[in-house]
């Protein structure tokens, strides 16, 4: 769907991004993570064709970035804005029509995202009437209105409400399945594990991490496990296949222990060590979070 | 192009829509007019008083009794009542005035004229001139001189009449309204430059304080948003021309049946102004008003770009408005006493200052190769600038929280893509 090759973009004082390379795949919710400052914001503007890369080349199905390309991408900044004193309808219709939609079409499709989200009333309201929730939802309106075949959001749960957050989470989720490729940039790691199918880290204008949310998580597996066991405390004398990390948590006769797995020992080995001698409850993997591997690499790198 | 059609129309439709342009159609015509009928039936008004005006005259130095003439509304009575009697009797009446003749009439401020309330203008200007003649043909007697004979030679009028001789022939060269259409043209076309470029400016800082700048140019180029903004305005301003011709040629035309009669000294005016080429005039005014407009506004949709609000315009205002106003200060005092002077024709050729110059030079006839000179630097000059602003506004929009400096603006020309 789209892919970015080696793109540099230098500024006056300095480089925003160096070299970096990413492929977003048809029908992917794609995250783009990293630190504010990073380089997301410079290369999101580069796909919209708002500013060009020094050196690098993207490619839109194939096919080099052009400006037919425009009307096939929604685009939602992360400084958000319309015109104050247009009446909202009216200033969709004109959003979708710089977009390439008639104005017939415009209007039919606006009827039905403002009946989808409830806003039928606002039609004839100047923006400067509404909240900042509403004009988010608005503009959310004007990002998807001509029907894109790939929507770019640069932080889109900023400034929402928690209710309304939701809601364009919803509708971001369901255009995804109606087909829409979605490349979505963000510093919160929450969101990433719930929506995104793959992500690319990008810290100090470089990409130092991509591909699929599982295989990262999967590739971070260190083999270690919570167990949680029944009884009175068990006393550990080193021909366990484990090795304790940290102290144990107790609470009445029940214990909780981390452990990571000794050698080419896999978790069935643990079992078969532990069933004989205590109640076993739970035996659970520890897979870092996003979070967790986005602060490591970060960290590496500095 | 059909992107930046759209946006012509947004800005355009945006702003004829609002009231204040709607308004602003009406008003500065009904401004016009009603202070020209203000002057006009002032200037009637005096002529006449509102009701006839009796003057008791109390003339202890005998030399005016009965020799004053009754004119339509003032009517001169012989009064031997002694003066404070008269005085009491034009304190009740307000149209019954005391005129007292002291002997000694020659000292200053010794003739007096006692009304109810503060004499008319033309009452005492009557009395006075009346009185003065009366004066004075008495002098002329008493030195033996025929009053007759001095007024043959007193109605000794000479005027000249200017004739400028040009090759198709001798052409009346009246300079008064010529120099009156010249300062008004320039004050016009100073004033709608700075009001529309200004318009421009707003819009675009409108856009980036907004922050819906990014939105718009993911769909068109930053070059297409700032032409379509200034071809937008530029129209709007077109229509409020437009608009302002037609109504005052309705309104001249009802004004002039109003107030056209042949004795009135508007009427000679009018008939000078006619000599003037109004329709040259109108389209040179309208070719230095788009191409000044168009050379500014580029300008002005710059210094909207760099800034990110209108406080921090100032610096950069000052130095762009300053070619404007220096002209227009020189083409009210000196260019249109010295329409063909170097200073005069240089600045008629130079685009910044141009349009205010020419339009100075118009009703002089400036010699058709300096007009076609200015206008292609005209052409030139707004091509230029607006190259130069597109490069500085693509990158401007974009900068939020810079304080933009003149060195700021040139690199960021010289920025890549």
């Amino acid at each position: 769907m789209l892919s970015i090759r080696h793109i540099v973009k230098q500024y006056a004082g300095h480089r925003a991004l160096s070299d970096v390379s990413l492929e977003v795949e048809s029908g992917q919710i794609f995250g783009l993570l990293g630190p504010n400052g990073a380089g997301k914001t410079s290369l999101i503007r580069i796909v919209n064709q708002i500013t060009a890369p020094d050196s690098g080349e993207v490619y839109f199905n194939g096919v080099k970035l052009n400006q037919s390309h425009i009307n096939r991408i929604g685009y939602l900044p992360e400084e958000r804005g319309l015109y104050k004193k247009m009446e909202i309808g009216e200033q969709m219709i004109y959003l979708a029509r710089l977009k390439g939609m008639s104005r017939d079409e415009a209007n039919k499709r606006l009827k039905y995202w403002f009946e989808k989200l409830g806003i039928e009333a606002w039609w004839k309201k100047k923006i400067e009437e509404l909240s900042k929730g509403m004009q988010q939802k608005a503009q959310f309106v004007a990002t998807v209105l001509h029907e894109p075949d790939l929507i770019i959001l640069d932080e889109p749960f900023s400034g929402f409400d928690p209710v309304n957050a939701e809601v364009i989470k919803d509708e971001i989720l369901e255009l995804n399945r109606k087909g829409a490729t979605i490349l979505f940039s963000t510093h919160r790691m929450e969101s990433v594990e719930e929506l995104c199918d793959a992500i690319a880290l990008i810290h100090k204008s470089q990409k130092i991490l991509d591909g699929r949310v599982k295989h990262i998580r999967n590739s971070y597996r260190n083999d270690t496990y919570l167990v949680e066991y029944t009884g009175p405390q068990l006393s550990f004398d080193g021909s366990q296949p484990f090795e304790i990390i940290g102290d144990t948590i107790s609470e009445d006769d029940s214990h909780i222990i981390r452990i990571k797995l000794n050698g080419s020992h896999n978790s069935n080995d643990v079992l078969q060590y532990l069933i004989p001698r205590t109640r076993i409850n739970m035996l659970q993997e520890v897979i870092p979070s996003m979070n967790e591997i986005f602060i490591e690499k970060v960290n590496q790198i500095a | 192009m059909n992107k930046v059609l759209l946006i012509i129309q947004r800005e355009y439709i945006t702003r004829v829509r609002k009231k204040s342009f709607i308004i602003m159609i009406f008003v500065v015509p009904l401004l016009i007019l009603a202070m020209g009928a203000a002057i006009v039936l002032i200037g009637k008004n005096s002529n006449k008083l509102s009701s006839l005006q009796i003057v008791n005259v109390i003339d202890n130095s005998k030399l005016f009794e009965g020799k004053l003439h009754d004119t339509t509304n003032i009517k001169f009575v012989k009064g031997d009542q002694d003066l404070n009697k008269a005085k009491a009797t034009s304190k009740n009446d307000e149209n019954i005035s005391t005129l007292y003749i002291p002997t000694d009439y020659m000292k200053k401020g010794g003739v007096q004229l006692f009304s109810k309330k503060k004499p008319a203008l033309q009452l005492s200007e009557e009395v006075e001139k009346q009185m003065n003649d009366i004066a004075i043909n008495n002098s002329m007697l008493e030195h033996h001189i025929d009053p007759a004979l001095v007024n043959t030679i007193k109605n000794t009028n000479i005027s000249i009449n200017a004739v400028e001789i040009t090759s198709t022939g001798d052409k009346d060269a009246n300079i008064g309204p010529n120099i009156a259409v010249a300062i008004a043209c320039s004050i016009f076309i100073y004033i709608s430059l700075l009001i529309y470029g200004g318009q421009v400016m707003r819009g675009v800082i409108e856009e980036k304080t907004s922050r819906i700048i990014e939105v718009v140019i993911s769909s068109v180029k930053p070059f297409q948003l700032m032409l379509g903004k200034i071809i937008g305005v530029g129209l709007v301003g077109l229509t409020q021309f437009s608009a302002w011709i037609i109504l005052s040629v309705i309104s001249s035309k009802i004004a002039g049946q109003a107030f056209n009669s042949p004795a009135s000294p508007m009427s000679g005016i009018l008939q000078t102004l006619q000599t003037i080429p109004f329709g040259y005039i109108l389209s040179c005014f309208l070719f230095y008003f788009l191409s000044g407009y168009l050379l500014y506004s580029a300008l002005f949709a710059a210094v909207g770009s760099a800034v990110d609000s209108e406080t921090e315009t100032q610096q950069f205002m000052f130095p762009i408005t300053l070619p404007l106003l220096f002209t227009y200060m020189l083409a009210v005092s000196v260019l249109f006493r010295a329409p063909d002077s170097p200073l005069a024709v240089w600045l008629s050729i130079i685009p910044f200052t141009a349009p205010v110059a020419m339009m100075v030079r118009l009703p002089f006839d400036p010699p058709g190769w300096q007009l076609a000179l200015s206008m292609a630097m005209m052409v030139i000059g707004f091509l230029f600038t607006t190259y130069v602003a597109a490069r500085i506004y693509r990158v401007g929009i974009l900068m939020y929280g810079k304080k933009a400096s003149f060195k700021e603006l040139g690199k960021w020309f010289f920025y890549k893509e």
